[in-house]
């Protein structure tokens, strides 16, 4: 009843709040599972949002949406991003991938980009970023870096994503110690501070010297600063957090990415595609490496293999690679192809216990 | 296992544990008085960001702590002030000051976040909240004062009859639960893990809630069952850190299941619960009545 | 000195037209706060009240977005006023949502793999969806009743056990076998989903069976030796005593109701909007509904408003997000505001306000 009085209040002064909104730049919407200022997943998506509005300046706006659940709320809220005259939508989880698609279909004109989905369609694209790179480069280090041949890993769902990660890893890093030993502990949140202190503490206290996550928030680099031990940083550079723990971070670098495709919709050029872009494009990139920390010898070895990584010479995946239960699935000389790698949902030989299922 | 592993375990423990002390503690003398403020959740929330808020603007540990505090003591007032004066359903209202306090928090803290701080070390409080459990349990069943906070809490008719201020009771006994809360909030923004993210309290309001019901309104057994909780869900990580072969899942789960078993076995003895529980637990008092 | 003060008298019996009154009192002060909150932050009210509480409905398929969101709020919140009423605190309905939701659609998942179809698939998928909440809210009410347990204690941690069977299920035997190994099962089928109630609007059948429930609960409460008990045991359990079910019948038979009405409305959201399974199903409807239930004061009809104003609180927290770029919390800062001014409003129900002429002698 109040409502509908307000309504009738205030609906002049909505009638001349819609005519003066103009829709002369370009508007680019993103949807974000977290709070941008998180330093881990949404942080980087949102740096790149920023990034895409250094490069092209006024010709376009952007907006974003923050802390949307993926479930049916999702759909509201990318629906309300299109049809408020947004022309190029970026939904950045996984599970906004139904959602982007039922939105995508009633918008036909609107150009939609999801971020580490499989689904597409003529408006639709999708893109990740080959995280696992930077996986391997710190399995590297962790290798060389590990005193007592013990890595704590801090997971959080077991999603190919996170198995694909943990198995990058081990393979580098045994590659070069093959004494190592990986100890995993699943969280099942992205997202609780104490619980991921926790768990860095239990590894730390179950002889891990280096500390690996995939979990969102710095609160493991912190406890591994405390206990005088070394850490990689999660999504973004998290050294002014942990400086004398952190060894580097794999950083998300979407800036360049949301540039290209919303100067292709100021263009008229844009199309549907799938992306699943890596060093090379620059899309993962490596946090400074801690001088102070490693030796001028490894930063050297992990700077080439940046360098082989990004000329193809080098795979992180490249066989022979064994299942737990012994069986090739990379044979000797091949790489494990695309399908593979996205939908990873085992351990490679050598990682005691079960992915959970 | 070795002892440097125990002991670490040990350590985690305590600093796991010791936030679910004090919020627990906090709600035990509010439902001891006979009030149920189900707003623990919001009212850690609230103290964790004003606590790292504080630390950000002075870089002073004691005003961190006194306003963290403080801010616990402005959110019971408003849930007092609604349960006592305006006699308001204490379920609902303190619903609403958990879901205010999420609110409240995320706002004030949004400019905050990712804001790097030197965290304080948890020792002290983990000793201070030792030391709170012995002083409550002392307070309640050695002191007057103790005795008529829990008569109100038994019967707040022939509390007032014998002339005791009813309302004023119960509205220190809030505002002594939401400093608790506020306390354990900022224990955890500025020790535990020294950093604000929204909604970082992450459900532990709701098992010190649990807990107290679980400790059938004891403080020593609160104690006992915080560390339970505490050491199911360390063990359970460092099983895991093992290699031991059952789902994650279920470990993860351990805690809860553990809860609600020895639940069940507490709470068969129903004599002794009725001992201990405040018979006024939820129910308004009205002086005109 | 001479001095006005308040002082609380008892009417005796609950004011019936201030029951009508103290939501519109509660609401317009929430209203004048919100402006006040906006005006501090740096927006002109009107404008900004404009877009938290009108621009999300301005259009049908905002209206149609309002009453989606309300539908599994209203739907659980009056099975928690069975609850509620009885005095027995269950505040685990997001479990029995979640255990609905797997039960239910996990007969959806069963049926779509074998690809059955008919118009018989779905009242059994409801229907399970129905057993799986009513199964999971047995468990504290078969707990309180045989061992004494607190089942504010027990449903709580049900709710964390539920969402850790419902993840263990979806990462592992329910995973989408084509769906690259993410945490999902496989979509419905279109005989085990939701029908649309209008074509490109997302409110479906859930709706109509949310609407069916209020007007039976309705009559239970007004016409039915049961509803009449529970409002006589929620005052005095000994009274109730007298009268038909005994106190523990009562209880199981509260849990049933609430928990199969909030398993409802977890299989209405998978089978509905959502159409597959996956981790995060539920924005925590199953504790906002506790809100939506004594915002309603345990009515039914009032919980059919009170669910509207609380989906409009989220609905309005992202346009304000998209349009004025306030933080989206700001939605839980007004549902606790207007929870606030309606529970303190509620005084004016039993009590009323007078202003003695008393002179009081200050030194």
């Amino acid at each position: 009843m109040k409502i509908i009085l307000n309504y009738i209040l205030i609906l002049p002064i909505a009638l001349i709040w819609s005519s003066i909104s103009l829709a002369d730049p370009l508007k680019v919407g993103y949807i974000y599972i977290g709070p941008p200022g998180d330093h881990g997943w949404t942080y980087e998506h949102d740096q790149g949002r920023k990034y895409s509005v250094n490069k092209l300046g006024d010709k376009i706006s952007t907006t974003y949406l923050e802390n949307i659940p993926e479930n049916a709320d999702a759909v509201r809220a990318i629906r309300k991003l299109a049809s408020s005259g947004h022309e190029l939508i970026f939904t950045t989880s996984f599970n906004y991938m139904d959602q982007t698609l039922e939105v995508a279909k009633e918008f036909p004109n609107v150009k939609f980009e999801h971020a580490t989905g499989y689904k597409r369609a003529d408006n639709v694209s999708t893109y990740s970023a080959r995280f696992y790179e930077g996986r391997a480069v710190i399995g590297h280090i962790a290798g060389h870096m590990t005193e007592t041949n013990t890595i704590g890993y801090i997971a959080s769902f077991p999603i190919p994503e996170v198995i694909r990660g943990i198995n990058a890893f081990y393979l580098a890093a045994s590659k070069v110690n093959p004494d190592i030993k990986i100890k995993i502990i699943w969280n099942f949140s992205w997202y609780d501070p104490g619980k991921e202190a926790d768990a860095a503490n239990t590894l730390i206290g179950q002889g891990a010297d280096i500390i690996v996550q995939h979990t969102d928030t710095y609160a493991p680099c912190q406890a591994a600063e405390k206990a005088g031990v070394m850490a990689f940083g999660q999504a973004s550079d998290q050294s002014a957090f942990c400086p004398n723990a952190h060894l580097t971070a794999i950083i998300d670098d979407w800036g360049p990415y949301y540039a290209e495709r919303t100067e292709a919709v100021l263009n008229g050029t844009w199309e549907s595609i799938d992306t699943w872009h890596g060093m090379k494009e620059g899309m993962v990139v490596m946090a400074p490496y801690n001088t102070k920390l490693m030796p001028s010898k490894l930063i050297q070895e992990a700077v080439n293999m940046e360098v082989a990584i990004k000329d193809g010479s080098l795979h992180p995946f490249t066989g022979p690679i064994k299942n737990q239960a012994g069986e090739i699935v990379v044979p000797a000389g091949a790489v494990a192809d695309d399908g593979m790698l996205a939908g990873m949902s085992f351990y490679v030989e050598g990682i005691d216990g079960d992915v959970p299922q | 296992m070795n002892f440097d592993l125990i002991i670490s375990i040990i350590n985690i423990v305590l600093i796991a544990t010791t936030p679910l002390v004090f919020a627990s503690m906090g709600e035990l003398i509010t439902e001891k008085s006979g009030v149920l403020n189900l707003g623990v959740e919001g009212m850690m929330l609230v103290g964790a960001v004003t606590a790292f808020v504080t630390l950000v603007i002075t870089e002073n540990y004691f005003l961190t702590f006194l306003i963290g505090t403080l801010s616990g003591v402005i959110m019971a007032s408003l849930f007092a002030f609604l349960v006592l004066i305006l006699m308001s359903n204490q379920v609902a209202t303190g619903l609403a000051l958990t879901i205010f306090g999420i609110g409240l928090s995320s706002m004030i803290g949004k400019k905050y976040i990712g804001t790097p701080i030197v965290g304080v070390s948890p020792y002290y409080f983990i000793v201070f909240s030792f030391i709170l459990v012995f002083l409550i349990s002392y307070f309640l069943y050695k002191t007057k004062s103790g005795l008529i906070l829990r008569a109100v809490g038994e019967s707040h008719t022939s509390a007032h009859a014998q002339g005791y201020n009813v309302i004023k009771i119960r509205f220190l006994s809030i505002i002594f639960g939401g400093a608790m809360c506020a306390l354990a909030g900022s224990y955890m923004s500025i020790a535990y893990a020294p950093m604000w993210q929204e909604n970082m309290v992450a459900g532990r309001g709701w098992i010190a809630l649990a807990l107290v019901v679980f400790a059938t309104w004891k403080p020593g057994r609160a104690l006992l069952g915080a560390y339970i909780f505490g050491s199911v869900s360390i063990l359970q990580m460092n099983l895991q850190g093992f290699g031991v072969r059952i789902p994650a899942q279920f470990f993860v789960m351990a805690p809860y299941l553990a809860t609600i078993i020895v639940l069940v076995i507490i709470s068969n003895d129903r004599l002794r619960i009725k001992l201990s529980a405040p018979a006024c637990l939820t129910l308004p008092f009205f002086k005109g009545r | 000195m001479k001095s006005y003060l308040p002082k609380i008298i008892s009417r005796g019996h609950p004011s019936t037209i201030m029951s009508y009154w103290a939501p519109v009192i509660a609401i317009f002060l929430t209203l004048l706060t919100g402006s006040i909150i906006f005006s501090f932050m740096g927006f002109n009210p009107l404008f900004a009240l404009h877009t938290f509480f009108i621009s999300p409905i301005s259009t049908s398929y905002g209206i149609s977005e309002l009453f989606l969101k309300a539908t599994p709020l209203a739907l659980i919140g009056v099975g928690l006023a069975f609850c509620f009423k009885n005095n027995i605190y269950n505040i685990g309905a997001e479990g029995q949502l979640t255990m609905g939701a797997i039960f239910g659609g996990g007969i959806g998942i069963l049926f779509s793999s074998l690809d059955v179809n008919g118009f018989w698939v779905l009242p059994i998928v409801i229907l399970f969806g129905a057993i799986g909440g009513a199964f999971w809210a047995l468990i504290p009410a078969i707990l309180k009743i045989k061992f004494n347990t607190n089942e504010i204690l027990t449903s709580l941690m049900l709710v964390y056990i539920a969402a850790l069977i419902l993840d263990y299920l979806v990462v592992g035997p329910w995973r989408d076998p084509q769906g690259y190994s993410f945490p999902k099962t496989r979509p419905f089928n279109e005989s085990s989903r939701m029908p649309l109630l209008f074509e490109g609007l997302r409110i479906h059948f859930g709706l109509i069976l949310t609407i069916i429930s209020i007007l039976v609960s309705w009559f239970i409460f007004s016409k039915t030796i049961l509803g009449y008990q529970l409002k006589v045991s929620g005052l005095s359990p000994k009274a109730s005593k007298f009268a038909g079910f005994s106190q523990n019948s009562l209880v199981v038979l509260t849990f049933i109701i609430c928990g199969s009405f909030a398993g409802i409305a977890g299989v209405g959201e998978v089978t509905g909007p959502i159409g597959l399974i996956y981790r995060d199903i539920s924005p925590n409807y199953g504790f906002t509904a506790i809100i939506v239930a004594f915002l309603g004061r345990l009515h039914p009809i009032g919980i059919i408003f009170s669910s509207l104003i609380i989906a409009l609180t989220y609905l309005g927290a992202e346009d304000a997000q998209l349009f004025m770029q306030v933080p989206q919390a700001v939605g839980f800062v007004f549902q606790g505001l207007v929870l606030f001014y309606l529970l303190g409003a509620d005084l004016l129900i039993n009590y009323k306000i007078t202003f003695n002429k008393k002179e009081i002698y200050e030194f």
